[in-house]
This record gives structure tokens, sequence and C-alpha cells, in this order.
């Protein structure tokens, strides 16, 4: 939805209403200090806010909302601007809010098992500050060095350990959030099934859409004794696919599964030296954590399963740093693909598991087509494909290539009964495909539900779900759940 | 019966502004606010539509029992870890409707946690399709999982789609005797260690702890934490799941969730402890004002879980929502049921 331009708040304006509420230091108007605000971790996409709020208290929060609501001014929420689908790209007419000097951590209760935190915390302090007590946060995304929980909120993060221990979803307990109109709601609470809808599970994975949060509460869980992970190599991706359902199909939950293929492999090996098998067509990593006892009993179960499933090589870390060696290289897998290539484009679909051999093939069918590379890394125990399009930026077409690459493989995703994003989020990059994701009805009813938070659509415009008039452009009004109406037809 | 009478009964009734009362089994008949509306029976609308043992996910109609539905997950070791009750016959469609989780709640997740997509009925007779099958979906705002819990009142679950996880291969039950409140206490340590705790019950000066997972984990943590065995603990366990235990045997039960740690409220009654001290139970003469506000005082909340009508008809069976989360959950209603024709009343008097 495009903020009417007659309503358009004219820079000065909003500049001499924001210096009403905010002290001078947490006001950016420069074009210089704006510049870093500019784009998120998917830079393809820029776009320069008219100005930058950096709120110290949640009193600023409410009047940098309340004043915004009034001007009728797009609001973008932003944490460590980590993600990857340019959620948090500026709103050309509109003010970054940048929650980054929300950071402190409130409280870690050990007994109650849960930490009170602002959203600017980054993600890995919270655990470091629940070490101590022999516990930590479970989700856990490549990112967690940098991102922040608020982002995490509002991205509904994984990570490599989600399949055993959830998602963000499943480990905050409480948020308390401000809507644009500067109202605060507390949603959810320390105690369990809080009265009233599940509004935690509507707010987290919101992209910024439905308000801007505070305060979280997470659940904390103890920390494993020990953990241990098993590295097999595979000659065929097929194979490796039977071999994540077999140990699923044994009753087994390992704490991470991962999966490599070989472009993938051969990218990091000479980077990180984790020691894998770079003539095996795919590599699983697959973790077992727990008491001493329980990690030896499922190890011994999974080295069973793996090779009745005829994995060529199988090893199992020896040791702590062996374990991080094994990790090293699946952690490292963007930024060793992004050695050696100018530029690479990461994508997130989910599928069925059992549908990964089809979608590796048509994935190689389509580096043939775009003339680009492509190396895969996967969370194979719950689906989630991350494909790494190599292409040159500085090429004219190549992102271009890229972009039409990477749609196709989303509109695959959703075609084989998964989804468009496991945990990159929606934001900028694929609201095209939402529209190949969901029909009008559902779309209709995903703007409502914003609209019932926030009616003149003022956070996080144009991100997330597309308007039915983009989706008419997109030409795919016709197109859910795969059912292409007209199949053949080639779109770029 | 199809989806599509399923459709026609909405539509007609939101055509001719005629309140629906959404009905399973009927076995949460006495959970939640009067009930209200003439009856769209969903329980012929059954079946498992699609099970993937491999992965982890299980497909059927609303009206499917969940016996039914454990049935076919027992044959490959797996389970709905949430562990509903299935009272006389309970479905699919009203487990999440009540969203209703049992004794391994704290281990593994409520009812919400496991909803990965639903197929939905809303107030209009429009049907719309929100996640899937797959574990992780981030595209669009997660209204599968906002419908759990919703009691019927944003539209019928025609079709849901939860995730399941293995059976634990190995179980074991200990018992010591303590009084609530070292119960209480005992709990949250044990909770934050690493140990393979799925479920835990105190009554009557007894508390039962359950330990799951590998079998040398559950033998390690049995001779760590000391206490009685118990033989033939399932039995136990499936009382408790069932509520036929005699802690759940009263007129009137309040249902109280609170912080883990919170100390015993100054309300006389409390009849048992669960979910790690984080739910109890209360019975007897219970005045509602008091309880809801030392529930409310201590970081929770006090429903009215089972009553006569005598005094469900007085008293709000949930815990009163301050008025701006009130007035957005009357806008999201208004989203998905704009006539306010799906069991008006049941979750709040307001709509």
């Amino acid at each position: 939805m495009n903020v009417d331009a007659s309503s358009r708040c004219d820079p000065a304006t909003l500049h001499r209403r924001l210096r009403n509420v905010l002290p001078p230091h947490c006001l950016l108007v420069e074009d210089e200090d704006l510049r870093p605000y500019e784009c998120d971790g998917l830079t393809a996409y820029r776009e320069m806010p008219l100005a930058v709020c950096l709120p110290e208290n949640e009193g600023q929060v409410v009047d940098v909302l309340r004043t915004c609501h009034q001007l009728g001014v797009p609001v973008v929420a932003r944490g460590a601007g980590t993600g990857l689908s340019g959620g948090a790209m500026p709103h050309a007419e509109g003010v970054v809010l940048s929650l980054a000097r929300f950071n402190r951590i409130l409280k870690v209760d050990r007994d109650s098992r849960t930490a009170v935190v602002q959203p600017g915390v980054r993600n890995l302090a919270v655990s470091e500050a629940a070490a101590p007590f022999g516990l930590y946060y479970a989700p856990d995304p490549s990112s967690q060095i940098a991102c922040t929980l608020g982002g995490n909120v509002a991205e509904n993060s994984g990570g490599v350990h989600c399949l055993k221990y959830g998602l963000t979803v499943h480990n905050v307990l409480r948020i308390r959030m401000v809507s644009i109109e500067g109202e605060i709601f507390e949603i959810g609470s320390g105690a369990p099934d809080a009265p009233g809808y599940d509004l935690l599970a509507l707010c987290i994975g919101s992209e910024g859409l439905l308000g801007v949060v505070t305060e979280v509460t997470v659940k904390l869980v103890p920390k494993p004794e020990l953990a241990q992970v098993v590295m097999a190599s595979f000659d065929d991706v097929a194979q490796a696919g039977d071999a994540v359902a077999a140990i699923i199909a044994a009753g087994i939950i390992p704490a991470g599964l991962e999966m490599m293929d070989k472009p993938a492999t051969a990218a990091v090996e000479p980077f990180v030296k984790a020691g894998y098998d770079l003539d095996a067509a795919a590599i699983l990593l697959c973790e077992s954590d727990g008491t001493p006892e329980e990690v030896a009993e499922e190890i011994a179960r999974v080295r069973a399963v793996l090779t009745g499933c005829g994995a060529r090589d199988l090893r199992v870390s020896q040791s702590e740093a062996e374990r991080l060696r094994f990790w090293a290289g699946r952690k490292a897998a963007f930024p060793a693909v992004g050695r050696i290539t100018p530029d690479y484009y990461c994508m997130d679909g989910t599928i069925p598991r059992k549908r990964l051999a089809e979608m590796l093939a048509a994935i190689a069918a389509m580096e043939t087509k775009y003339g680009l590379r492509c190396a895969n890394v996967f969370h194979a125990g719950d689906g989630n494909l991350h494909p790494l399009i190599m292409y040159d930026m500085s090429k004219p077409g190549d992102w271009e290539k890229a972009e039409a690459f990477g749609a196709e493989i989303l509109e695959l995703s959703v075609a084989l009964g998964g989804s468009i994003t496991g945990e990159h989020g929606v934001g900028i990059e694929k609201i095209n495909q939402m529209c190949v994701q969901y029909a009008t009805p559902e779309l209709e009813t995903f703007h409502a539900v914003k609209a019932a938070f926030d009616d003149k659509r003022l956070l996080n415009p144009e991100k997330a779900i597309p308007s039915l008039h983009r989706c008419a452009e997109y030409g795919r009004m016709h197109v859910h759940r795969g059912e292409l109406k007209f199949p053949d037809l080639e779109r770029f | 019966m199809t989806l599509d009478e399923i459709v026609a009964a909405i539509r007609a009734a939101h055509a001719g502004h005629t309140p629906l009362r959404l009905r399973g089994a009927g076995s949460k008949d006495f959970y939640g606010g009067l009930l209200a509306g003439e009856v769209l029976d969903l329980s012929g609308h059954r079946g498992i539509v699609d099970y993937e043992p491999t992965e982890l996910y299980v497909t059927a109609k609303c009206g499917t029992p969940l016996t039914e539905i454990e049935a076919a997950l027992a044959e490959h070791g797996q389970m709905l870890a949430c562990e509903p009750p299935r009272f006389a016959g309970a479905t699919l469609g009203g487990c999440i409707a009540a969203g209703l989780s049992g004794p391994r709640r704290m281990q593994a997740g409520a009812v919400r946690d496991f909803v990965l997509g639903v197929k939905l009925v809303d107030g209009r007779g429009q049907v719309l399709n929100f996640g899937g099958q797959v574990m992780k979906n981030v595209a669009g705002y997660d209204v599968s999982r906002l419908i759990a819990g919703s009691l019927g009142t944003l539209g019928a679950i025609a079709e849901a789609t939860l995730k399941v996880l293995p059976k634990p291969v190995a179980e074991t039950t200990l018992e010591f005797a303590c009084a609530a409140d070292e119960a209480v206490r005992r709990l949250n340590d044990w909770g934050a260690q690493p140990l393979p705790v799925s479920a835990a019950f105190w009554y009557e000066g007894r508390l039962w702890l359950r330990l799951s997972g590998a079998a040398a984990a559950v033998d390690a943590a049995a001779r760590k934490l000391g206490g009685k065995a118990l033989a033939d603990a399932g039995r136990i366990w499936e009382d408790i799941r069932e509520q036929r235990h005699a802690a759940y045997a009263a007129p009137v039960l309040w249902r109280v969730a609170l912080p883990s740690t919170a100390p015993a409220l100054a309300v006389d009654g409390q009849r048992a402890i669960e979910w790690g001290g984080a739910l109890r139970w209360y019975a007897g003469e219970v005045d509602a004002a008091a309880i809801r506000a030392a529930a409310v005082a201590a970081g929770g909340h006090a429903t009215l879980y089972r009553a006569p009508e005598s005094l469900r008809c007085r008293i709000d069976p949930f815990t009163p929502l301050p008025p701006a989360l009130l007035a957005l959950h009357r806008r999201l209603k208004k989203v998905f049921d704009p006539a306010g024709i799906l069991n008006p009343g049941r979750l709040y008097a307001e709509f």
C-alpha cells in the first residue's frame, strides 16, 4: 500500500516534530548519518529514510510512534539489520526506529528458567548471561553474535537446532509491544496459556508490521552436558536425503541435522579445513546432545542407521574441538561461498524432505538455464533449504538472472508442498512469491489482521504481505499452491 | 459431512445472522462460556488425510477422534507430544480449538506449539489455508497458531496439520513424599538441570515425576534423583491426562496458571500441582474475585474450569482482559467473523 502522495509529510516538519520528543543525540537526519541504515543484510535493496530515531526508553518509543501516526509517516523498526529479506530496509518517506539502545538484559532467573531482555540485546548475549546458571537460549540463527532478540521476534528466527528445540515462537513467553498509536500491550506472560487469543503466535514473525517490541521474556533451557556430531558422506544426494528420513523413522530427533552438497563443501573446505570428504556428493552432520549416557546411546543408533543407508564414510567427533570444527564448515558456508564469487543470493524455501532430490535436480537444471552456479546447504531435519546462487553484481543482467533463479526456486518450493520462507522472512525480497503461496482470501485476511493493529498501515508498509494490486501486476492471481495455470510460460 | 456442507452451513448462518455453536464430540462442553447458538455438528467431517511418519506430520479432518489419530501414530512409534486430553471421543478440531494440553506440556510444548497448518472456514464461509505441512514456515502471519485455543470464535477448523514426535524409548515414574511448597521448590530446581523430566504431578503429599528419553538417560536420572520407582505408572499418567484422577473430581474446579516458581496463593483449596509448578488446581468454595486477584498478582491467571451452570452464568470463565487487549480481540474477531455468529460468548462475553 503506497502512502498517499497528498498526505506526504515534508521532512522539515517531521524533523521538527521528532526533535520535540527526542534529545538531539537520539535523532539522525543528515545523509551521511542515514547512509548506514539504507539496507539490511540484503544489500541488493536500498532506500534512504527521512530520519533515524534511536530512542533510549519506552516513553520515547511511544512518542515517536504517536508522532508518526499523527503525521501519517511510515515507521520501519530495526534491530541489528542482519536480516536477509530486506525487512528492515527503510521507507523513502518514513522513519527508521532503531532499537539498538535497548540493549540491557533486565533479569536472568535460574529457578524459573527465564530471562527478561530488551529488544536490542544480541541473541548470543542472552545465552552468555545464562551460562553461569547452566542455562542457555535455544534458537541460534547463524547471525547470533550480531542479531538481536527484537529482530528474532520479528522474524521468528530459527537456527540449526530448531527441529529439537523449536523456533523463536516456541521459546518466547511474553513480549511488551507498543502499537503505532502508542498504546502498550503485554502479550503472553511468565505463566502458560495466557487468556484470550494467542497473540504471541500472531506477533512473532510479523516482521514489524503489527507493533514495536520493547521487552521480551524468553525461556531458557538447561545446557546439555555433552554434544557430539556424526559426519557422514554419501555418493548420492538422494541417498543422503533417504538417510535423513531413516534417522527420523528410527525415532531419533537429533539436536541438529544438516546437509551440504558438493559445491558447498568445495567452497568451505579450503576456507575452514573442517576435514570434509570432498569426493562425496553430499555430507550430513547429525548432532546428538544430552547426558553422556543418552548421547552414547543415540550416536550408536545414528551410526547404525547411516551405515545401513550406505554412508561411504562416517566420523564421530571425539572432542569438543573436533565437534566445533565439523560445524565450522557449515556455519561458515555463506562467507565461504562469498569468497569464491563476487556476490551470492541466499534462498530460504522449505520443502517436505522427501522432495529434496527432486528439488536439487531442478536447481541443477536452473544452473544451466540461467548460467549461474549454486551451492546448497540444507537444514535437513526441518526441510529448510538455503541455495546460494552465485552471481556478479557488476555484470549487467547478472542480478536479474539471480533474482529470477531465486524466484523459480521459491515457486517450486510451494509447488512441492513447502513454503517460500522457513526462517528469513518475506520482507521486500519475497513479496511477489507471497502471491504464489497464498490466494486472495488469505491475503485479504492478512491485510485485515494488519488493520486490526495498524489501520493506517504505517508500520513497515509494502513489506511481508503484498497488496492485491501488486499480485495482480505480478500476474499470479491465478496461481495457488503451485497449480500454475500457464505452467509452460517463461517468466523473468 | 463434507467441507462444502460446512461452508454452506456457515454461509447461511452468516446471511441470516444465526449464532452457531461449533461442536466436535462435545467432550469439552463444560469448558469456557455458556453454550449458545444452533449446533453445527462437525464430527462427521472426519478421517486422516495424510500421515507421513518421516516428515513428522499428520493431517486430519476436524471430526477425527484423537484416539484414531493416535492409533495410526502408534503404529510408527509416534505420538501427539502435547498429550491433549481425549475425554469422551475428543476430536482433532476440538483439541485445537480448546488448546488444552496434557502432562508433557512443559517439556514438549502446548497444542499450539504443534500446529503446523489449518484449513479454516471463517465466519463468512470462506475457506482459508494457513501454514502447511512443513516444520518451518514464516510466510505471512501465523494464523494457524492464533486459532489454537480460540474456542471456535474465529472459524471452524475443517482440517489441521500437527507436528508429531517419536515416543520416548524409555519411561519411568518416581514417587516422593513432600508438601506442596517443597514440591514446587524441587520441580524448579530439577527443571533447571539437564534431566529428562517429562511430567510432574503433586497430590495429597505425594509428588510423581515422570522421566522419558533414552534408556540410559532415564536410568541415570532415576539413580540421581532417588525416590521410589512406581510400577504400572502408565495408567497414572493416563488418569491425569484424562482428568479421571481423584484430584479433578470436584463440582467446582479452578485452573490456575502461574510462573512455575510462584509461591502458594493465599487462597484455600489447592488440590493438585502439574507442569513443574506452573499449573495448580483449586477446588471447593473458592471466592472468584480472590483467586483471580491472587493469580494475577502472582503473574498468572485463573480459569473457572469446571462448575455448575448456576456459577458459570455469574462468573466469566477466563481472566478478564485489560481494555486495550479486549478492544484488539474484538477487532480480530471482526476480521474472521464480522457477523459475530461463531460460538458467541464462549471465550469472552463481549464477543
